[in-house]
């Protein structure tokens, strides 16, 4: 089985969005690029089972569509163990654009796994609409994945309990971050492994945007938290009386 | 010039960042109270390849640069310089003395499970009556034709305990002075050796530190490290590389101050205000900030002479002489900006105080290095 693992350039998390001038994209100056966090969960649990079932999987390969920026980013999936890179080059503008790209290269794989979401622009909306150009089942909100035979198991969050489910492949699995318990470091070894696995630069296909941003917007600035003592709740009713005004 | 670091650097950075950050903060403290050894983070950095960082990777190392080497050191000292410490043993003084003037055999069996983490070391140099002054060991090993018979005491002998290997400098030939002096690489488990208690100290507790006894301790001659006298000289090489290590880590100790100082400072108020909008604390924010980010670039300087392949010495002293006594100023000040919250141990920067002190005084204390920068301009 080979396994595809979708990887969205992003932000840092801990970063301070601000927006270009015309307020439809991040500016990106002076951003750190990290790893989808929900795609780096994917990525790691891919690593693990291809370690657990060093037979049964014989590849982990990652996907990006975006410029040459996004291959720092596309390396340390290498370092952290993936075979081999595959960039779409194309600016990463919209699901459907984005989706469109993957599908050129994704039908070959067994098993595909995306982020169920990216911390950039949150569109959840790449691994559903992938699936379906490719014709392939996929499920949703995984938080658990493991190979029986040539079947694949997976489990699934659902409100108020967990279904586990057992598929056939080919299949798309849209995965939430629970899928593993810890994204893994990078050590030195795959680090210098990295160097000399293959990134392959693809060109783009003709496609079409879907979408386009309008305007973004920043939510409105939080508040200062207040602290009343724990046996004042006569203030405390004041507070939410006569400055919160919910009472 | 180029400030840029590679990808690669950024990367081993961001490792050393991620895995002080999630794992060492868990227990650091618990380790500070209770002086514990922290084996299970020596393991887990050694699987990511931070125990022999800069040795080829033939001989089971990292084979990265010592620009990586600072970055790494920077980011584990500004949450836990005890472990750091240790890193910075077995990196720049184990396994870069081993790597650099080692024999094949001695580097397929002593420097390999040290460059892998699987095993770790020590450098037995300092002796209760030799410090600063290295010259006066007082350490004997006897040839016995075809081995050596050590007698002696070491001091304050970092890993003296956790570690299997040593790198041992002893004198061969007392009437030569520091000519007279070898070093030899030798098994901890040697018959012979004892180890004095566990010292009890104001930081860096987490690390343990003994003496060293060694009585009628054998050591086979193919242990000797380059020809007998050679000792001195290969001592003095490894702690330049050493002291980069330091410098590294009190850069680290002083950046991990000032970013507690920065949060709290945003996040404290006093009259009125977040203290970080009274000009007095902003200030010392500010040249706490200064005096950081001359330490990284002195650091980052020596790392860059060294790897070049050029002279590093004096630039090595410059950056840990610099960067220790600053890691002292900006750790008091990071105290001093935190209040009386800043003299209890769970915010940290006391701690950090009680271990820059240390950088002031290990692997060449801070007058040693201003002796090695001025011999060098009244040359
Ligand atoms: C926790 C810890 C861990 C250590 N780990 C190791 C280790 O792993 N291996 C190892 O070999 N050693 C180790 N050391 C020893 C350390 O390197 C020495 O303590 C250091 O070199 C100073 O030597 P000393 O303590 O004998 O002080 P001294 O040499 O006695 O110095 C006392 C004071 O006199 C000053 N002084 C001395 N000579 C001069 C001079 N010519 N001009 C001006 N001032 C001078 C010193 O700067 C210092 O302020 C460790 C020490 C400590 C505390």
């Amino acid at each position: 089985m080979k396994i595809l693992v979708l990887i969205g350039n992003v932000p840092d998390t801990t970063t301070k969005i601000k927006f270009n001038a015309d307020q439809t994209g991040i500016d990106t100056a002076g951003v750190q690029w990290i790893i989808n966090p929900w795609d780096e969960f994917a990525l790691t649990r891919a690593m693990e089972l291809k370690e657990a079932y060093a037979g049964a999987i014989s590849s982990v390969v990652v996907a990006n569509v975006g410029s040459s920026q996004t291959e720092p980013t596309l390396r340390k999936a290498l370092a952290v163990g993936a075979d081999k890179a595959i960039r779409i080059d194309a600016e990463a503008k919209d699901a459907f654009f984005v989706a469109t790209q993957l599908a050129q290269i994704a039908g070959e794989y067994e098993l595909i796994l995306a982020g169920i979401e990216a911390s950039d622009y949150n569109g959840s909306a790449v691994g559903g609409m992938l699936a379906e150009l490719l014709d392939r089942s996929s499920v949703s909100a995984v938080t658990g994945l493991d190979l029986k035979d040539d079947k694949l198991l997976v489990t699934r969050e659902i409100d108020g309990g967990n279904q586990h489910l057992l598929c056939t492949t080919p299949l798309l699995a849209i995965v939430q971050k629970g899928i593993a318990k810890e994204v893994r470091i990078p050590a030195m070894r795959g680090i210098m492994m990295a160097r000399t696995k293959p990134l392959e630069v693809i060109a783009p296909v003709e496609s079409s945007y879907a979408t386009s941003i309008q305007k973004l917007e920043l939510p409105p600035t939080k508040a200062a938290c207040k602290m009343v003592a724990e046996d004042n709740v006569k203030e405390l009713v004041r507070l939410l009386k006569e400055e919160a005004k919910v009472l | 010039m180029n400030f840029e670091l590679t990808e690669e650097q950024l990367m081993i950075q961001q490792a050393a960042r991620d895995y002080a950050q999630r794992e060492l903060i868990q227990d650091v403290l618990e380790r500070d109270a209770n002086a514990t050894f922290p084996a299970k983070h020596v393991k887990a950095l050694a699987e990511l390849g931070f125990m022999g960082m800069m040795v080829d990777p033939k001989y089971n190392g990292g084979g990265m640069d010592t620009i990586s080497y600072v970055l790494a050191m920077e980011e584990l000292s500004k949450i836990d310089a005890s472990m750091s410490v240790i890193v910075s043993v077995n990196n720049s003084l184990v396994c870069y003395g081993l790597d650099k003037y080692g024999d094949e055999f001695q580097k397929e069996n002593f420097l390999k499970p040290l460059a892998s983490g699987e095993k770790i070391g020590a450098f037995l140099l300092s002796e209760p009556e030799a410090g600063s002054d290295a010259t006066s060991q007082r350490t004997i090993a006897e040839d016995k034709g075809d081995h050596y018979l050590v007698n002696g005491t070491k001091n304050w002998i970092t890993n003296a305990n956790s570690a299997s290997t040593y790198i041992l400098i002893a004198q061969t030939d007392p009437a030569k002075k520091h000519k007279g002096i070898t070093a030899f690489v030798l098994d901890k488990n040697s018959p012979g050796i004892s180890l004095g208690p566990h010292e009890d100290k104001m930081g860096m507790r987490s690390s343990d530190t003994h003496s060293v006894m060694f009585t009628d301790v054998k050591v086979p001659k193919e242990n000797r490290i380059g020809e007998e006298g050679f000792g001195f000289t290969f001592a003095m090489k490894i702690l330049e590389g050493g002291r980069i290590g330091i410098a590294a880590q009190a850069l680290g100790l002083a950046s991990g101050a000032l970013e507690r100082a920065v949060a709290y400072a945003k996040e404290r108020k006093a009259f009125g205000t977040a203290i970080a909008n009274h000009q007095a604390i902003a200030f010392k924010l500010s040249d706490m900030a200064v005096k950081v980010e001359n330490a990284r670039n002195l650091c980052l300087k020596a790392a860059w002479l060294k790897d070049k392949g050029e002279a590093f010495g004096v630039a090595s002293a410059m950056a840990k002489q610099y960067a220790a006594d600053i890691a002292m100023e900006v750790t008091t000040e990071a105290v001093q900006i935190h209040g009386g919250y800043g003299y209890v141990k769970e915010y940290h920067v006391e701690r950090l105080m009680r271990e820059a002190k240390l950088t002031q005084i290990y692997e060449g204390t801070s007058e040693i290095q201003k002796i090695v920068i001025s011999r060098s301009l009244l040359r």
